[in-house]
């Protein structure tokens, strides 16, 4: 059996020179479970001989092990590659197969049908130009299908393709293709898809994949391959303004000074002038770079290196843009979110946003609304958990250069990453920028913080009293007020339950709550530290990453985290305000140590062995740590 | 209707959808039976030496007309390569795009990890990677070192090209292999190839990297070799322990790669993701990439065992009972430990003959590693050991 169906001897190099010449569709092949997803797949590669001899006896042998149709060839056997997804028999994550036909070459991505898998799903839609959809013709549209169709559209895939599948076990029959059509075209165009095709396919018999089915001769329209081989592909990207996100600054020597990185859209000759992004400097380009030689012109999709006519500062994460017609530049956006972490997603967290070459720190405001996939209404929401999808604000905290999603997918992406597991816990499209970064300037002032420490004689600083309930912080924070008013200092301090009295009373106790309330305090605090004051904070703040965006709104040196380190069991034996004994009743929800978690710090500026250290002495080690690090001194 | 009958009228279909000839005509010169397609629609089952005699008879029709338009003297590559796009039509080739992927994805790692690495097996996706990263970089340097975990087994063409292409580039080269190994004496006659594998090549991999400190290796793997490795991410996360978790994979989105990673924990990359075999031959023609000449067939010393024709390729190996070395003309499609690696016989003596044998091929090219045999998920498992 030949691979290469069109190759039949001859010559090689024109052969060669004919594949060169063919475009590629990337495209992913979604729907709910037991679709026939896999199998549709299986029987692409199959029909357009792209498997081997050895790896059809493997197939076969595979196929009576444990395939599931009852002796037959289980394609989905094919694209199943890992033990769990043969063991249960279920798609778990994308698999990517390259295969090619007399017209076009092609790398589908089959995607995982089952709900908790979403985030997989997603990652093959990322890089599809077209999605197949596949219904079971005897279940109709489902909730995986819509799902499935709203982030294909969400995503900007443009072509989508339905194959109404086992047309065969419901006897090839007009009526149930024409009713599940009518129903997922009125549900489609509520989504705004324009661009669908239907199609009444037998992935497992082959009708409609490949060859037009004799079974179902009231069907005009063109087979599934057909299709995908006369599909327009490509972008409008190369007729956009020049834009380039800088990878890498290469500088071999002296003489020598490029920005590496992807067209990713627009052309660039010698000559062309360069506004750069968010500097907004502008230069000359003087050299267009490859290994091969300098280029009259690059083109989007290219990967190379430009080097300017002036020494002008450029870095990673920033963008060369075409002269006078750069992109736009913002801290704030409105974004659309699907969310992949286990945890939730917390209104007000800081996360690291990766977004092109850049990478920065930022947060995601409350929610907007939240999508519920069924029925495509707006839900109110708090947080977003795995595989949900909502749109909120995103806030860096430094501007980036940008452009919307919609406009240019390269520049209009992003990822949202886990600061402690470094995971990636979620991927959004950038809207809009929201124009109050522009408006809202800081107010620069003539009196500074330096200024007002030195009338105060102190170094302003922050000390973060973290840990369990009842572990003795508003204590020991308290006799170390004391002892500094004593000594003449001007301090200040933040009580967890006193705040919660006034500034932060709308607040309860969710993981969402708990992050907005540490927030405030932070920037309270912060506001404390400006005004020249030594600030004590005494709050559970039980996540490392809200102590860490509390550290970081400070300037270094200025944060001390005290970690009041009491065990459970000990906390629990005090229970000085009997909150433990109504947690352990259920009285009380989200309780720290109990029914939420509280997250130890790794390396506290000061660690409190309560059972060991009695309280007076622990706030004297306190005070001497400030005088050692001189912050008890003039400035 | 069966599936080889099926995909037979497939193939008729394409060849009617193609030619101006149609179904009668078809029938009746092929082999003297006008209803012959009409049957096959209907469902007929024909027999193999139908089916072959149709497929010649449609194959000899192909080739009759002359060749296509297109210069046939013509080499793929001009000196210069590709550097200048066509100004008329500015979309890129299948095989630019993919140079570009790769080149973006290096840079990414270059750019994002402390300390990477390039691994290279010396094989022609190794050669293939190697070119991309001093693409990548041009005019600098690739800033990373290559390294070679050296199982003491492998060809000696192979050490021949690895040192001359280090010299050629100057690019740093680490050769490592697994001490502990090497003290024991640790061979693939007296251990077998599974523990050798593991012992000389995974083990020996995690050691380097620990040792080094490297928090992130390139490897040159395909997703179209295997079916994990069609699993695999881009950006492929490792723990400390160097483990893969295939059912807990980073979503990977777009070309935003994640490459944060904690202490101790690395990322093993793979450039060449998307391409297939054809690719990697169609480049290396190409760009006219030096590779290991053992692709090239060649009258070489052989025996058969266990059904691989094995090469005798140095003092060490050791003959069983009744094995002759016999010289044979055989190449190789995949190059490995000599003595793990299965041979084919061929005529191929240039990169255009080895294209087209591939064209032709029956089998897939890990056929012949004796390593990836022992059961269906093994790559899986092994990678999930460290295993690249």
């Amino acid at each position: 059996m030949a691979r290469f169906i069109e190759f039949t001897g001859g010559d090689v190099e024109a052969y060669l020179q004919s594949q060169e010449k063919k475009d590629l569709l990337r495209f992913i092949t979604c729907g709910s479970v037991d679709d026939g997803k896999s199998t549709l797949i299986g029987r692409l590669l199959y029909e357009a001989k792209m498997l081997f001899e050895d790896q059809l006896t493997a197939l076969e042998a595979d196929s009576k092990k444990m395939g599931t149709q009852g002796g037959n060839l289980d394609f989905a056997l094919l694209v199943d590659g890992l033990a769990a997804e043969r063991e249960q028999g279920i798609t778990i994550d994308v698999a990517y197969r390259a295969f090619t036909t007399d017209k076009r070459k092609f790398i589908v991505a089959d995607t995982p049908g089952h709900e908790q898998y979403t985030r997989n799903m997603a990652t093959g839609a990322s890089t599809a130009d077209l999605a197949i959809i596949l219904i079971d013709a005897r279940k109709g549209v489902l909730t995986q299908t819509r799902r499935h169709t709203f982030i294909c559209t969400l995503l900007g895939i443009r072509h989508l393709v339905v194959a109404v599948n086992k047309m065969d076990l419901m006897d090839y029959r007009q009526d149930v293709f024409a009713r599940v059509d009518e129903d997922y075209r009125s549900f489609a165009r509520s989504l705004g898809a324009t661009d669908i095709t239907v199609i009444p396919i037998s992935a497992l018999a082959g009708d409609n994949v490949i060859a037009r089915s004799a079974n179902m001769a009231w069907y005009h329209g063109s087979t599934l391959m057909a299709h995908l081989e006369t599909v327009p592909v490509g972008d409008t990207l190369d007729s956009q303004p020049f834009r380039l996100p800088v990878q890498w600054v290469n500088r071999p020597d002296q003489n020598f000074r490029g920005f590496s990185g992807t067209v990713v859209s627009g052309s660039v000759k010698p000559g062309d002038p360069i506004t750069v992004m968010p500097s907004a400097r502008t230069s000359t380009v003087a050299r267009v770079v490859t290994y091969d030689g300098e280029l009259p012109e690059g083109v989007a999709g290219q990967s190379l290196t430009v080097t300017l006519a002036d020494e002008i500062d450029v870095s990673r994460g920033d963008v060369l843009c075409a002269g006078g017609d750069p992109v736009e530049v913002s801290d704030q956006f409105e974004v659309e979110i699907l969310w992949m972490g286990d945890e939730p997603m917390l209104p007000g967290r800081s996360y690291v946003i990766k977004a092109g070459a850049a990478t920065v720190p930022g947060s995601l405001e409350e929610l907007k609304y939240k999508v519920n996939v069924n029925t495509m209404e707006h839900v109110a929401a708090k947080s977003l958990a795995l595989n949900e999808i909502g749109v909120c604000n995103l806030e860096l905290d430094r501007a980036i250069a940008f452009a919307p999603y919609a406009e240019n997918r390269h520049l209009g992406s992003f990822i949202v990453i886990d600061r402690f597991f470094n995971t990636t816990v979620g991927m959004g499209l950038m809207r809009f920028a929201l124009r109050r970064a522009a408006n809202i300037h800081w107010q620069a002032v003539d009196v500074h913080k330096a200024a007002r420490a030195r009338l105060a004689g102190q170094k302003p600083a922050v000390l973060w009293f973290t840990g369990l309930s009842g572990a003795g912080k508003s204590t020991i924070a308290n006799l170390v007020e004391k002892k500094l008013h004593a000594l003449g200092h001007m301090t200040y301090l933040l009580d967890g339950d006193n705040i919660r009295h006034g500034l932060n009373r709308d607040l309860g106790f969710t993981d969402a709550d708990r992050v907005e309330n540490i927030r405030r305090v932070a920037e309270v605090s912060r506001l404390m530290v400006d005004a020249g004051l030594i600030v004590l904070v005494s709050f559970i703040s039980p996540f490392r990453s809200e102590r860490l965006m509390a550290r970081e709104m400070l300037d270094p040196g200025e944060f001390i985290e005290v970690f009041v380190d009491t065990s459970l069991a000990e906390a629990e034996k005090r229970d000085v305000k009997g909150l433990y004994a109504k947690a352990r009743r259920g009285e009380i929800m989200h309780f720290t140590g109990i029914s939420s978690p509280y997250e130890k710090p790794e390396n506290p500026e000061i660690r409190i062995d309560t059972v060991s250290l009695p309280s007076e002495a622990a706030a004297e080690g306190i005070v001497a740590y400030l005088a050692e690090k001189g912050r008890l001194s003039k400035a | 209707m069966d599936t080889i009958a099926k995909s037979f009228l497939t193939d008729i279909e394409r060849f009617l959808a193609t030619s101006k000839l149609d179904a009668t005509r078809l029938g009746k010169q092929a082999i003297g039976d006008p209803s012959f397609v009409f049957d096959l629609r209907k469902g007929r089952s024909p027999s193999a030496r139908t089916m072959d005699k149709v497929r010649a008879w449609m194959t000899q029709q192909r080739s009759a007309p002359a060749q296509p338009q297109s210069a046939p003297t013509q080499p793929l590559a001009t000196a210069g390569g590709p550097a200048v796009t066509d100004a008329l039509s500015r979309r890129l080739t299948h095989l630019e795009r993919l140079e570009a992927e790769s080149i973006h994805i290096i840079r990414e790692v270059a750019a994002e990890c402390e300390k990477p690495v390039m691994l290279y097996s010396i094989g022609k996706d190794s050669a293939v990677m190697l070119h991309l990263a001093i693409k990548a970089f041009f005019p600098s340097k690739p800033p990373f070192p290559l390294m070679h975990v050296d199982t003491g087994w492998k060809f000696r063409d192979m050490y021949e090209l690895r040192d001359a292409t280090a010299r050629k580039y100057g690019w740093d080269l680490i050769v490592y292999k697994n001490p502990e190994g090497v003290a024991k004496n640790v061979n693939p006659f007296d251990h077998g190839s599974a523990l050798h594998t593991q012992i000389m090549k995974t083990d020996a991999l995690k050691q380097a990297l620990d040792q080094y400190g490297f928090d992130a290796a390139f490897g040159g793997a395909r997703r179209d070799e295997e079916k994990s490795r069609a699993k695999e991410r881009i950006f492929s996360f490792r723990d400390q322990r160097h483990r893969w978790d295939p059912k807990n994979q980073r979503p990977e989105l777009w070309n935003l790669y994640n490459a944060r990673k904690n202490k101790g924990e690395s990322i093993r990359v793979f450039p060449l993701s998307n391409w297939t075999e054809l690719d990697i031959w169609q480049y290396i023609h190409r760009e006219a990439i030096e590779i290991v000449p053992l692709y090239f067939a060649a009258e070489r010393p052989v025996v058969m065992r266990d059904g691989q024709l094995i090469m005798v390729d140095d003092e060490r190996m050791r003959l069983n009972r009744g094995e002759k070395p016999e010289m044979k003309k055989i190449r190789f499609r995949t190059l490995g430990c000599y003595p793990l690696t299965g041979a084919i016989e061929s005529n191929a003596t240039s990169l255009l003959d080895i294209v087209e044998e591939m064209l032709v091929a029956t089998s897939s090219e890990r056929q012949g590693r004796v390593i990836d045999k022992d059961q269906s998920a093994s790559m899986e498992k092994k990678k999930q050991e460290g295993y690249f």
